[in-house]
């Protein structure tokens, strides 16, 4: 087992998945329970699957780095919280407009294209192919959105739980939120190279769901979440590895394996 | 603080606001000056809490409102907080979060706010509640967390919407023994919207009496204000207790209970 485990670290590849992964899901896991609090849990979803249509796009016309996609999966993050507000078409079915009709588009432009070995690529992630500058991309946006967290954390905490009394109390309401808008973008673009576009939201969400079923506090409900999916993930890259499965699934699997437990164990806390 | 004793905190003049498309409020005009403790009473639906979400900015309005003190200066209990049943945080949280306002643009609570949120706490008698999940509480106990979050943020003003909702009748006694101390004793301006008339008249020193087609009082002049409120129904009041208790509106309310 310690000689599997030395040996899987000589390769660059498993490296180099191991510590991208390792930053991704800890931010991931923070902007998470925002999300969920806002009730904008599906929202991660859309954007994956806008990020979907932005790759094809970069790739169909010439193949373009990672961070070609961050600004239209970036803006479509802001357009769709504004556009929540105002628009007729509510909530869950906006999300529902944009997200098929990204992924539709991306899929015509990479059959166009010819680039149709990618689909798979873009839909359930490559971990084991990414290159060094895409570790050092997902390291330093991780770096960002913690630091951005951990400054703007008092103030993220007021707006997610009480958005009325923020704004009464001076504090800029949408900023925050275009703020928390526009890092879900880019954890949601980074995090696709990972688990896919259909997988994405997964890490973004089961880690603050799980440990809100068994924290009170807001700070311990963080703390606990990124601990949750930085576990998950380290467990979900190593049976992967020993057993030859699929990467993004078998990370969500123990996130959901997660799930499970610390909600029994809510349960059992709520009766004692 | 003695320099701007008397200044005005807040201004209104010929203000209207409307609620769901409704005119609720219309020409509207009263003052509120530092120091002082406004009571606004008025039926449900007449618009009291808009109007404080006027002052506060979160809602238009047509007319003149000028509020003369910072956001950061100001205490505000809601009437009702959106507050959904699986959000992880404590008592203890959402109070510190009336210390906000006062971080500047420093990111973390220093030892000074969390000793504040503590004496607040305190104060409204839910210290041992602190480490507890605020929608695990009863309502009246949210309500006295969400008070002592407003004595937090209050530096010069402290608007309070219905305050004494979900609580008992010692309790409430001593909140208003408590809000009434942090106006007398501390300076605090108060600004608080009630149902409860008993306590409104034996705390408050000017009445804000706002109707549902209100076309409220000409403040200060006391001659001008009763002259409008005779007008029944269409009118409002604004003024001190003893004019108000004077006035057509207070004794067609069946209010035998004055102090």
């Amino acid at each position: 087992m310690f000689h599997e485990t030395v040996q899987m670290f000589s390769y660059d590849f498993f490296v180099y998945a191991f510590i991208a992964g390792i930053f991704i899901s800890l931010s991931a896991s923070l902007l998470g329970v925002n999300l969920v609090l806002k009730r904008y849990s599906m929202i991660g979803d859309g954007l994956a699957h806008v990020g979907f249509g932005a790759f094809a796009l970069t790739a169909a016309i010439n193949p373009l780095p990672t961070w070609v996609a961050l600004p239209i999966v970036g803006i479509a993050a802001v357009l769709l919280l504004r556009v929540r507000k105002s628009s007729k078409i509510k909530g869950d079915a906006l999300i529902a407009v944009i997200s098929s009709g990204s992924l539709a588009a991306g899929l015509i432009l990479l059959t166009a294209f010819e680039v149709t070995n990618d689909i798979n690529r873009y839909m359930f992630g490559s971990i084991f192919a990414l290159e060094k500058s895409d570790v050092i991309i997902s390291a330093v946006c991780s770096l960002i959105i913690i630091a951005l967290y951990l400054i703007f954390y008092n103030r993220i905490l007021l707006v997610t739980i009480d958005e009325d009394y923020a704004h009464a109390s001076g504090i800029n309401v949408s900023k925050y939120n275009t703020l928390i808008a526009v890092l879900t973008a880019v954890i949601i673009v980074l995090g696709m190279r990972l688990m896919g576009a259909l997988l994405i939201s997964g890490l973004v969400i089961f880690p603050p769901l799980s440990s809100m079923r068994v924290f009170g506090g807001f700070k311990k409900a963080v703390f606990c979440s990124a601990l949750i999916s930085v576990t998950c993930f380290t467990a979900g890259l190593f049976f992967t590895f020993y057993y030859s499965l699929p990467p993004g699934a078998c990370i969500l699997m123990m996130n959901l394996l997660v799930f499970i437990l610390f909600t029994l164990v809510g349960k059992i806390r709520q009766r004692g | 603080m003695f320099y701007t004793l008397n200044m005005r905190i807040i201004k209104c003049e010929n203000l209207c606001m409307s609620y769901e498309n409704k005119t609720v409020l219309s020409e509207l005009s009263f003052n509120v000056e530092r120091g002082d403790f406004l009571s606004i009473v008025g039926e449900n639906g007449s618009g009291k809490s808009t109007l404080i979400r006027g002052i506060l900015g979160l809602k238009k309005y047509k007319g003149v409102l000028e509020l003369n003190v910072g956001r950061n200066q100001i205490g505000y209990l809601p009437q009702q907080t959106a507050l959904a049943e699986d959000f992880p945080v404590t008592a203890g949280e959402i109070v510190l979060c009336g210390c906000l306002n006062d971080m500047g643009l420093f990111p973390f609570y220093k030892k000074k706010h969390r000793e504040t949120a503590i004496d607040a706490l305190k104060k409204m008698r839910v210290l041992e509640l602190e480490k507890r999940r605020f929608c695990e509480l009863s309502g009246g106990q949210k309500q006295r967390v969400l008070i002592a979050r407003a004595i937090c943020a209050a530096k010069e003003l402290l608007l309070l919407d219905e305050p004494a909702t979900g609580l008992d009748l010692a309790v409430r006694n001593e909140l208003y023994e408590l809000i009434s101390s942090l106006n007398k004793n501390d300076g605090l301006t108060v600004v608080m919207i009630s149902h409860d008339m008993e306590g409104v008249l034996a705390n408050s020193d000017k009445i804000l009496h706002v109707s549902a087609i209100s076309k409220a009082a000409e403040a200060v002049n006391s001659d001008k204000t009763l002259e409008n409120g005779s007008t029944k129904n269409k009118g409002g009041f604004f003024g001190t207790v003893a004019e108000y208790i004077k006035t057509p509106i207070f004794m067609e309310m069946g209010c035998n209970n004055v102090p």
